[in-house]
């Protein structure tokens, strides 16, 4: 568990001159399903922007197996969240999920057959095979979820960043791509989750990260997702940041 | 001005930049309109006023090509500006385009205004600007034109994918390493080169119109990208032309707004009457729908007073089958109406009385909807 | 009163009466309607003068305002269809009515061309039936009641509706389930941005009237963020727009509009660049500073968590606190070389101690930071 292939350190976020994210250090373990949580606004979304490079931190960095991320890229997935594109594009499915195949071929190179081969494949997986040629905005909230799950499938990345996955969508689904988490990590991947149901996180993960602006606690679940962590993490950060510190 | 009267050259140097035109506007308005970034057009070839201006107080030709040029820069600098504005304040988009758009023309106006008092300065010249007039095209604009439109369209084939995927998700983009940054600035670069270029023809307050009418027009037509750009360069291209030649035979109108009327009349019938996304398409389909439906129950009902009787072809009265109805046969008239429709396709047969049954080949019929739609209908 | 004074009473009015709905229009996002409307007016206006065939009639400011609530209309309809976005829809109506309205004019406007002081200085309606020669410059004071009209009837309005207006703008969910119809908040205050675009269009034309919809509201909310700060900073820089602008006009001798317009651009300008604290100069310096200043403050609470503990001396030993801050060899001597300049630190058998004005520093900072807004 010493091995973590994910450092985050001292990462600050600042948004007209109020952090949304302070100070975050973050080790990441191999091969396990991880769970960032914490209440609106605590900064989920933003430490996996962040870390990825969407959003440029104030003070901190990311480094992957011990690289930058634009050294890595062909590691990392990344599944955003459903309300970020206008599903009403003219594309289909199929198309939506090559299109995680185009960092592999780079600038102008044209998808041909392999890529295809690919995409068929990931479209399998989450059981999309029937509505490959669908038209994305007839796609129902949990279809939608899978075509991303199917793009990011596609990069055969070694860690995967997913936001909000679980968001809206129906039961079968969720168990669904719980499922294929779970064989991503399986065959030794690691996932790392936003999320945003409790209930869940016991269930569904082995590792916890509890965020609200900044790190309250970190480590495998049966350790730290108790009772006494989730009341500071979902206090007013004021009050965790004096904790934390131990100044009062 | 008083262009009534057309040479076969004229009206063939106008068809062709106006195919020019809607090709460039088509294909790169598609993406504008798919960003959410429609009414860039509107700022951009008001903020190109000024360039115009400037260009010629600089370099004292009327040539297009230097009004262009300065055209593009100022459109460029305004666009660099906005920007800058709503990413570094709390002004929002939308705001900060309007402000811009109005400071830029005004100052336009102010070096116009200048321009008039030097002497020789013709300004008809520049007042094409406004609302084009596509008739003053030149051979040499339309080989401009033509090197534009080869540029966008080998720029938009060797980024095919780049686009697309910029324009559904740019933070993917970013992530598996497509600088968006350069792809935004390649785009928009075309985009601003685009409306300079269709000033001529359509005008400075009319240009957003071609970028974004044949991008509407098409979306309602396919759901495939590929297709919808060239439908987009296609009802630019038609516009253009068909726009030109109805002002050409109105004394002192000028191009742009007829052209403009002309594409916008073609998105709205688009919009109506495109087949899945038309609202009129889909008011007809649900009222044919509806009507089959009827025809269905008619049968439905024939078919289950048949069973009801062991099988037998037993004509009934209007009364009978009408106690069956369900709602969307309202009288005995459309009833009526219906059976007969139905013996037209050799369904029911009526009988001596006015009785009416239903006929083998109406069982038929019946047992293949059975099967089609697997569910119990009656 | 003298025509110099004339122009700039109406000038003044024009730009407080378009600022003062503008604040709205920038904080609802409707700032590309209103450019829709201000070219729709245009239509209305012809419309209007086909039916009554009097110049002078009021009825033709009523139409023209008409027509900018139907395009609002128009727009909002297409936006329900859903197949075609927000700005689309903007972007395919005004075109279209301000096209009817220049063929229209073109049709039964006779012979006269089209002069371009005309259209864009907002004779463009008059100028095709009017004979008169009318001076781009030359305002009569006929638009001076307009305008002064105009102007009382958006201060009217905006009292009377100020807290729904607030609440709408803000938060529309709130103000519909409070009963206050953010439709007809909606509609009725683009209604009265048709009928301040209209007097002013005839006035001092279109594009000014976009300028000054836009451009000092946004100036104003560059500066604050309060509504009722914003009404009055808004037109506060709307005159100073005008009058510097009329000013610069008379100098140049160009058209006074556009020149009001520039202004209205400059000012932002110089209000973005310069603006203490929040302007663009204050922002690039920060943004260097805020580096530094969160790493001082990590430094300081580093060892202010360590202090006394066992493992001081490794956490804060002075070669050793690069590795437990995870910055690299340059930088933490930056850092650490800045404390001990500012005496927030000190150094005692090679460790790093902090002071206590280090320490209240530190602190007092971390607070401010780290407070919920």
């Amino acid at each position: 568990m010493e091995d973590y292939i994910v450092k985050v350190n001292d990462m600050t976020v600042v948004y007209h001159k109020k952090p949304v994210l302070w100070d975050v250090d973050l080790k990441i373990p191999p091969g396990l399903l991880m769970a960032i949580v914490g209440p609106n606004g605590a900064g989920k979304s933003t430490l996996i922007k962040a870390m990825l490079g969407l959003v440029k931190p104030t003070t901190g960095k990311t480094t992957f197996w011990g690289d930058s991320y634009e050294k890595q890229r062909k590691k990392i997935g990344y599944v955003p969240q459903r309300g970020s594109v206008d599903w009403d594009f003219p594309t289909d499915v199929l198309d939506v999920v090559t299109m995680g195949t185009y960092g592999e071929l780079g600038w102008i190179k044209r998808p041909g057959k392999r890529e295809r081969d690919l995409a068929i494949k990931a479209i399998e997986k989450v059981d999309m095979l029937s509505f490959m040629d669908r038209q994305i905005s007839q796609l129902s909230g949990g279809q939608q979820q899978r075509v991303f799950l199917a793009r990011a499938l596609v990069q055969d990345a070694d860690i995967y960043f997913m936001d909000e996955p679980f968001q809206g969508v129906d039961a079968k689904t969720e168990r669904a791509i719980i499922s294929l988490l779970e064989e991503l990590k399986n065959r030794g991947k690691t996932v790392v989750v936003v999320h945003h149901d409790l209930q869940t996180v016991p269930e569904y993960f082995d590792w916890v990260v509890l965020l609200n602006r900044v790190i309250i606690e970190t480590g495998p679940i049966d350790k730290v997702f108790t009772e006494e962590n989730l009341k500071r993490t979902y206090r007013s950060s004021h009050e965790n940041l004096y904790r934390k510190r131990d100044v009062m | 001005m008083l262009a009534e009267i057309f040479s076969d050259y004229t009206l063939r140097i106008v068809s062709i930049g106006s195919i020019l035109l809607g090709i460039i506007s088509g294909t790169l308005g598609t993406y504008a309109v798919l960003r959410k970034q429609s009414l860039i057009g509107d700022m951009v070839s008001h903020a190109a006023l000024p360039g115009i201006g400037l260009s010629f107080l600089i370099i004292g030709s009327k040539n297009t090509e230097w009004l262009l040029l300065g055209a593009f820069i100022a459109a460029w600098i305004a666009t660099i500006i906005v920007n800058t504005i709503y990413r570094n304040s709390r002004i929002k988009y939308d705001s900060a385009l309007g402000m811009i758009l109005a400071v830029f023309f005004g100052f336009g106006l102010v070096l116009l205004s200048y321009i008039q008092k030097i002497p020789n300065a013709n300004q008809a010249g520049l007042e094409n600007f406004l609302f084009g007039q596509a008739s003053t095209l030149l051979e040499r604009d339309i080989i401009l034109m033509a090197i534009i439109a080869v540029f966008t369209i080998i720029s938009v084939i060797l980024f095919w994918k780049e686009f697309k995927l910029l324009s559904f998700d740019s933070d993917f983009a970013d992530i598996i390493g497509f600088s968006t940054d350069k792809l935004d600035l390649i785009l928009t670069t075309l985009i601003v080169i685009a409306v300079v270029v269709g000033l001529q023809s359509v005008g400075v307050v009319l240009m957003s119109a071609m970028l974004i009418a044949p991008a509407v027009a098409s979306r309602q037509w396919t759901d495939k990208l590929s297709i919808m750009i060239i439908l987009s360069s296609t009802f630019g291209a038609l516009s253009g032309v068909i726009g030109t030649i109805i002002s050409s035979s109105i004394p002192k109108m000028p191009t742009g707004p007829i052209i403009v009327m002309v594409v916008t009349i073609i998105a709205f019938i688009s919009m109506l009457f495109a087949p899945k996304r038309g609202l009129i398409w889909r008011r007809i389909k649900d009222y044919y729908n509806k009507k089959e439906l009827g025809a269905n129950m008619v049968l439905n009902n024939l078919y289950s007073l048949y069973k009801n009787h062991g099988e037998d072809f037993h004509p009934h009265d209007l009364d009978t089958i009408c106690l069956h109805h369900t709602g969307i046969i309202h009288s005995k008239r459309m009833l009526k109406r219906e059976l007969h429709k139905l013996e037209i396709l050799g369904l029911a047969k009526e009988y001596e009385n006015g009785n009416w049954a239903i006929t083998q080949k109406g069982l038929d019929k019946m047992e293949s909807i059975f099967f089609e739609d697997g569910r119990d209908i009656v | 009163m003298s025509p110099q004074l004339e122009i700039q009473l109406i000038a003044i009015l024009v730009a407080t009466s378009c600022a003062l709905p503008g604040v709205f229009l920038i904080l609802r996002q409707m700032a590309m309607m209103a450019d829709a409307i201000s070219h729709t007016i245009l239509l209305g206006i012809v419309l209007a003068f086909f039916i009554t065939k009097d110049l002078s009639s009021p009825f033709l400011i009523i139409g023209a305002a008409l027509m900018g609530t139907i395009t609002v209309f128009l727009v909002e309809t297409i936006n329900k269809t859903k197949l075609v976005n927000e700005d689309a829809a903007i972007g395919l109506i005004f075109p279209f009515l301000f096209s009817l309205g220049i063929i229209l004019i073109t049709l039964y406007a006779g012979n006269i061309h089209l002069d371009v002081d005309a259209v864009l200085l907002g004779e463009l309606a008059f100028a095709p039936f009017n004979r008169l020669v009318i001076n781009g410059v030359d305002i009569g004071p006929k638009s001076l009641y307009t305008m002064l009209g105009v102007l009382i009837l958006n201060i009217l309005y905006i009292s009377l509706f100020f807290k729904e207006l607030k609440l709408s703008t803000f938060d529309t969910g709130l103000a519909a389930a409070l009963g206050f119809s953010p439709v007809f908040i909606h509609y009725s205050l683009m209604t009265l941005v048709s009928i301040t675009a209209v007097s002013a269009f005839d006035a001092v034309g279109a594009i000014l009237v976009l300028a000054f919809m836009v451009g000092p509201p946004a100036t104003a909310y560059l500066i604050t963020d309060n509504l009722t700060k914003m009404l009055i900073l808004s037109p506060l820089f709307g005159i100073i727009s005008a009058l510097s602008g009329y000013w610069i006009a008379m100098y140049f001798d160009v058209t006074i509009a556009g020149a009001m317009a520039t202004m209205v651009g400059i000012i932002f300008a110089l209000i973005f660049i310069f603006l203490p604290d929040r302007g663009l100069i204050a922002n690039i310096r920060r943004r260097k500073e805020q580096k530094y200043e969160f790493a001082l403050i990590s430094l300081l609470m580093h060892l202010i968590n360590h202090e006394n503990s066992p493992i001081e001396r490794e956490e804060a030993g002075i070669n050793t606190i690069k590795n437990h801050l995870s910055w690299d060899k340059e930088f933490t001597q930056e850092i650490i070389d800045k404390t001990l300049d500012k005496n927030y630190v000190y150094i005692k058998d090679e460790i790093l101690k902090i002071t206590d004005k280090g320490r209240e520093f530190a602190l007092s900072n971390y607070s401010y930071i780290v407070e919920q807004d």
